[in-house]
């Protein structure tokens, strides 16, 4: 038995690291560079966009948009929702899981839940 | 006198490098860059890395701007590798900490060269590379910066002259000068083959989208290049 749990342990541990990644460092990692540290929309990118990220602190905005829109726009990208191309597609980098988990926390950074 | 003969054999036909380039990139460079991969699988790895991935040097550099770059190095990102260490509140939004991006160290051209070549000879990746057929094409400067930035958006984190676009990717006027073009068409591809947690997405970009986006960084890069 006790053999049996150092074996699973090992395997887990040398697997192939699929692992999800919490939403918080996901947006600190990709979203932070448009969305900016505050998540205010005020990237350190946004000096020459023809088009301004979302503010994502903005409960009157971020209200009007469904999760589902939400999940959308993430995982396909702006033009997904007519919005801007210079929003990318991140379903190559977000499992659908971590995409699900980065709406809940879009849900956080604004306070607001879709119609509210 | 036989034995005279076998020295005299051996040092005529050992390549003449006073300098051995494996020792300094295992001395020097492997505090910084990966040698061996393999690429990051999480955030917390890919943060802890403080110098691009090397292990696939030969596959993504150009030998010839690799030893004059390493014996005068400046910065490819205008807000480093990652780019989230070096950010500060500013006035209008977030600023790139300058003070905060590190200084890579210089190396004497003799090093430089054995460096190159012992990089150039790490590929893992020939698989991804062999994938790109390029063809020859052209595109104008004004037809490829609308697609770039209007298309597909990359504006937003590149910049494709001094002071013009985002700062989170490395600075693309002078990619063609650094890069292999099929290296080119295989990140734009998919940055994930390359780099599991890239900070750069896949636009899924057509075959001919790609195509053209490799001519026009070689448009921009060869303008950058002439204009020094």
């Amino acid at each position: 038995m006790r053999n049996r749990f150092w074996l699973l342990a090992l395997i887990f541990a040398a697997s192939p690291l699929q692992a999800q990644e919490l939403a918080a460092d996901n947006y600190r990692a990709y979203c932070v560079q448009c969305h900016g540290m505050e998540g205010n929309g005020k990237g350190v990118n946004i000096r020459d966009m023809a088009v301004q990220p979302r503010d994502h602190t903005d409960a009157k905005s971020m209200s009007g948009r469904s999760d589902e829109a939400l999940f959308k726009v993430i995982k396909e990208g702006g033009p997904a929702i007519d919005k801007s191309v210079l929003m990318p597609p991140w379903g190559d980098t977000l499992s659908d899981e971590e995409i699900r988990d980065m709406v809940l926390h879009l849900r956080t950074l604004c306070k607001c839940k879709f119609g509210s | 006198m036989k034995r005279l003969f076998i020295l005299a054999v051996l040092f005529s036909s050992a390549p003449v490098l006073a300098v051995d380039g494996m020792a300094i990139l295992q001395r020097d460079c492997a505090v910084c860059h990966s040698l061996t991969g393999p690429a990051a699988q999480t955030l917390k790895d890919a943060w802890s890395r403080k110098g691009p991935d090397l292990f696939y040097a030969g596959n993504k550099y150009r030998a010839e701007w690799m030893t004059a770059w390493l014996q005068k190095p400046q910065a490819i990102r205008p807000a480093g590798l990652n780019y989230g260490e070096h950010l500060k509140a500013g006035v209008k939004g977030d600023e790139v900490d300058t003070a905060t991006l590190p200084l890579h160290p210089v190396l004497a051209k003799a090093d430089a060269v054995a460096v190159t070549a012992e990089l150039m000879k790490l590929k893992p990746h020939d698989d991804l590379i062999s994938k790109e057929k390029l063809e020859s094409g052209s595109i104008s400067k004004q037809m490829g910066e609308m697609a770039f930035d209007k298309f597909y958006g990359c504006l937003a984190c590149h910049q494709i002259e001094p002071e013009f676009g985002g700062f989170s990717g490395p600075e693309l006027y002078t990619a063609a000068q650094r890069l292999q073009p099929e290296f080119m068409a295989s990140l734009i591809r998919s940055p994930q083959a390359w780099n599991p947690k890239s900070w750069m997405p896949n636009k899924q970009l057509t075959d001919m989208g790609i195509q053209k986006m490799v001519r026009y960084l070689d448009v921009i890069g060869k303008e950058s290049a002439n204009a020094k």
